[in-house]
């Protein structure tokens, strides 16, 4: 089944069912489980650990171990757009740290943050791997690659002006 | 960047480079921009997406073949740009000369490469299987299934020379036997596309590019060892190699060349994907393992190895992409053919993503063999900045700095690994003066102390020490003895961690420290950055003469540091500033210096 939810919404039990049976047959598939629900819902809601846990018979604790083992789950939930901030090597020396500055005054969100007004979650990576374009971003899964200064502040602010919705990771 | 392409119908073809780089530069409004031109002019061309054309300093690109064959690259293309393209090239029959990569240009970049993991990047249609049939796709498992026992392939894999492209460069075909000889009916194939290195984008590239020659190995490796079912576990990061990979392989089902009976054939063969979650530990093939699995991704001790026990205990095979890239090729040509190429120990190519301040950043294949220099140089164009080549960062954060002064040396796997970096997967960063090799061990410490899973005690610990170090360093409270605690615990790290990770975090400080010991003390006792990087070590000012005060380093500083009238030139005051160098970023004038 193809689960349509907006991201924001209330995470419901049938919806989680839906996505644990429709992988429990594979071993292994607590992690494609956590991606599907996080793409549904933008983030793991702490509450769906539970109920997945007694779908799969796995205990929460395990599940939880997994959440926060890996950087890519989130337990809080995310702002209208995301942004991936590019700290791989190419961009670390072309100013990554700098980029990451102008995007905490445009965006009101310092890295790992979700600005005040829910429009922006700002967020670190390694390496976007397009490391020819550094410095680079991605924004709402697409990448801006050769930035200047003004060019995020362009970029940002017409985001706000079109207030698109995040498609989720 | 390739071989000529097969005319079809005597018509032009166009490709625009659409891998991800491309993208990012604005390659999709290029190509509809050319679709609707081609249509409003009623032309019958062949507009066609391709992957990643290796020239990412030019991107977007555009490749166009007229009727009678041959390339003209054209570079930087915009869409405003294609009406006059179509215009006078397609239509006039003239070359756009002053939008067009020179031939002299593409043969310096070329002359030095040789491509066979790359042999259809920039050339075919990642998403249309038919493309990769033209060009012999699927012709090698043919042979293989059709000609070949699955010792004759493992023996044709050993011959050739090839050695693990993911970094550690064991022989493929001795790792293949492994597998092979190890007891059970049910075995695995696993493609390590989880390329976490920062600073490294060949394995994005080449499954953005060429998903279907990846496939074609793992179906070559999956019928050599025995096993039927497949891994490929990439990372979530890139969701076009993702797409383009869920496009080829139901492309590749419908044509029976995987599932149940390939191509007729006695030999099963099933492969799913798996994403990553963002842990740079599952590169390393036991934590791979795990993750797939469903659990926290944490190596565990060898032996067993994964040719033993596995993926749910099962034999194992765990290849890299650019090692599986290779496959296809070496079954079709021998093992003479590609071993042909390349040095005594490190045969065929290697793939490398070239970045950071060179000229000409790109995807390049080069045979082992070739010396840095020429890489640089004669590939890369020199430094982009114009100031002088520093160093060369390889194998990202497991590997090391190689400074110009060895710049000669050979890239096979033993001479790098002699200089105290490794192989790697193919990461080469380029560094110019103006980068603080004390600030670059410090990147990468932070980088896999970040990443450590935590189970080792040396690891988890021992790298946050050495990165407590590093910082106090960098923010000029480095003292005496520094330097040999750092080489304290660096021994210590590499000797009682279990995997990888930890045998090779210190690597990056190592070699920073072996050629570059000069600028850590001066870090230490001098308290000074001499490539002026280093935050707590340096200070901006105005330059009065430059500053015509328009007042734009004043808008962007974030600490109000910066103050003056219009039109006047502006001061910053050195107790606010937060020295973050984005004055430095703005100023179009070069009115900012760093002291």
């Amino acid at each position: 089944m193809v689960v349509e939810i907006s991201v924001g919404e209330k995470p419901s039990f049938a919806v989680i069912d839906a996505i644990v049976h429709k992988h429990n047959v594979q071993p292994g598939s607590v992690i494609p489980v956590l991606q599907e629900i996080q793409d549904a819902y933008g983030y793991v809601p702490p509450v769906t650990i539970q109920r997945i846990a007694e779908n799969m018979g796995i205990p929460a604790s395990e599940i939880f171990g997994i959440v926060t083992f890996y950087s890519q789950f989130r337990l809080e939930p995310i702002g209208k757009n995301l942004i991936k901030v590019c700290h791989g090597t190419a961009c670390h020396l072309s100013g990554a740290e700098r980029i990451a500055h102008i995007l905490a005054q445009a965006t009101g969100a310092e890295e790992g943050e979700t600005s005040q007004d829910g429009m922006f979650t700002v967020e670190q990576v390694a390496c976007l791997g397009c490391c020819s374009l550094a410095p680079c971003i991605m924004l709402n899964g697409e990448v801006h690659g050769r930035l200047t200064l003004e060019a995020i502040s362009k970029t940002v602010s017409q985001v706000k002006e079109s207030e698109t919705l995040t498609p989720a990771e | 960047m390739m071989t000529l392409s097969k005319k079809k119908n005597g018509k032009w073809v166009i490709r625009v480079g659409l891998a991800s780089c491309g993208i990012a530069a604005g390659g999709k409004k290029v190509y509809d921009t050319f679709r609707t031109k081609l249509q409003d002019n009623g032309l019958d061309v062949e507009l066609k997406q391709t992957g990643c054309m290796g020239m990412c300093y030019n991107e977007v690109l555009v490749d166009i073949s007229p009727p009678e064959g041959g390339h003209v690259f054209y570079k930087h293309v915009t869409p405003e740009q294609v009406e006059r393209i179509v215009a006078e090239h397609l239509i006039g029959g003239k070359p756009v000369n002053e939008w067009v990569i020179p031939a002299d240009a593409l043969d310096s970049l070329l002359a030095k490469q040789k491509r066979i993991v790359l042999r259809n990047c920039g050339e075919i249609d990642p998403e249309s299987i038919s493309d990769y049939l033209d060009v012999g796709g699927y012709k090698a498992i043919e042979k293989a299934l059709n000609s070949m026992s699955p010792q004759g392939v493992i023996d044709e894999i050993t011959e050739s020379g090839l050695r693990g492209r993911g970094g550690a460069g064991f022989p493929t075909g001795v790792k293949w036997g492994f597998a092979r000889k190890s007891p059970g009916s049910q075995k695995y194939i696993v493609c390590n596309a989880d390329e976490g290195d920062p600073g490294a984008f060949m394995d994005r590239s080449v499954l953005e590019s060429d998903p279907h020659s990846v496939i074609e190995g793992m179906l070559i490796a999956g019928y050599a060892i025995g096993a039927t079912e497949g891994f490929i576990y990439v990372r979530a990061e890139y969701p076009l190699a993702i797409h383009r990979l869920e496009i080829a392989l139901a492309q590749a089902g419908e044509r029976g060349l995987i599932g149940e009976g390939v191509l007729g054939c006695n030999f099963d063969f099933n492969i799913s994907i798996r994403q990553g979650a963002g842990a740079f530990v599952c590169g390393e093939e036991t934590a791979l393992m795990m993750s797939i699995e469903g659990k926290r991704g944490m190596p565990r001790f060898r032996p067993p190895f994964p040719a033993q026990s596995g993926l749910w205990g099962k034999p194992t095979n765990i290849n890299n992409v650019e090692t599986l890239a290779n496959i296809a090729w070496i079954i079709l040509h021998g093992a003479s053919a590609f071993n042909a190429c390349g040095t005594d120990k490190s045969k065929g190519t290697k793939v490398f993503a070239l970045a950071g301040k060179v000229a000409h950043g790109g995807l390049i294949e080069v045979p082992m063999g070739i010396t840095l220099r020429e890489i640089v140089f004669d590939i890369g164009g020199g430094t982009s900045s114009g100031l002088e080549f520093k160093a060369v960062q390889m194998g990202g954060p497991s590997g090391g700095i190689i400074p110009a002064s060895l710049a000669d040396t050979p890239v096979d796997y033993d001479s790098v690994n002699a200089t105290g970096a490794i192989m790697g997967s193919g990461g080469l960063i380029v560094m110019d003066e103006s980068a603080c090799m004390v600030d670059i061990a410090r990147f990468f410490l932070n980088f896999t102390q970040d990443e450590s899973c935590g189970k080792c005690t040396f690891c988890r610990i021992g790298t946050l020490r050495m990165l407590e170090t590093l910082e106090r360093i960098t923010s000029g409270k480095g003292e005496e003895g520094d330097l040999e605690l750092l080489g304290e615990l660096a021994q210590g790290i590499k000797r009682a961690s279990l995997c990888g990770l930890g045998q090779t975090a210190p690597n990056p400080v190592l070699t920073t420290i072996r050629y570059f010991r000069d600028e850590y003390e001066k870090h230490i006792y001098e308290k000074k950055c001499p490539a002026r990087k280093c935050q707590a070590l340096i200070t901006y000012e105005i330059i009065a003469d430059k500053c015509p005060g328009c007042g734009l380093c004043a808008k962007y500083c974030p600490s109000d540091a910066i103050s003056g009238e219009r039109k006047k030139p502006h001061t910053i005051d050195p107790e606010k500033c937060i020295r973050c160098g984005l004055c430095e970023s703005v100023c179009r004038l070069g009115a900012i210096s760093v002291h």
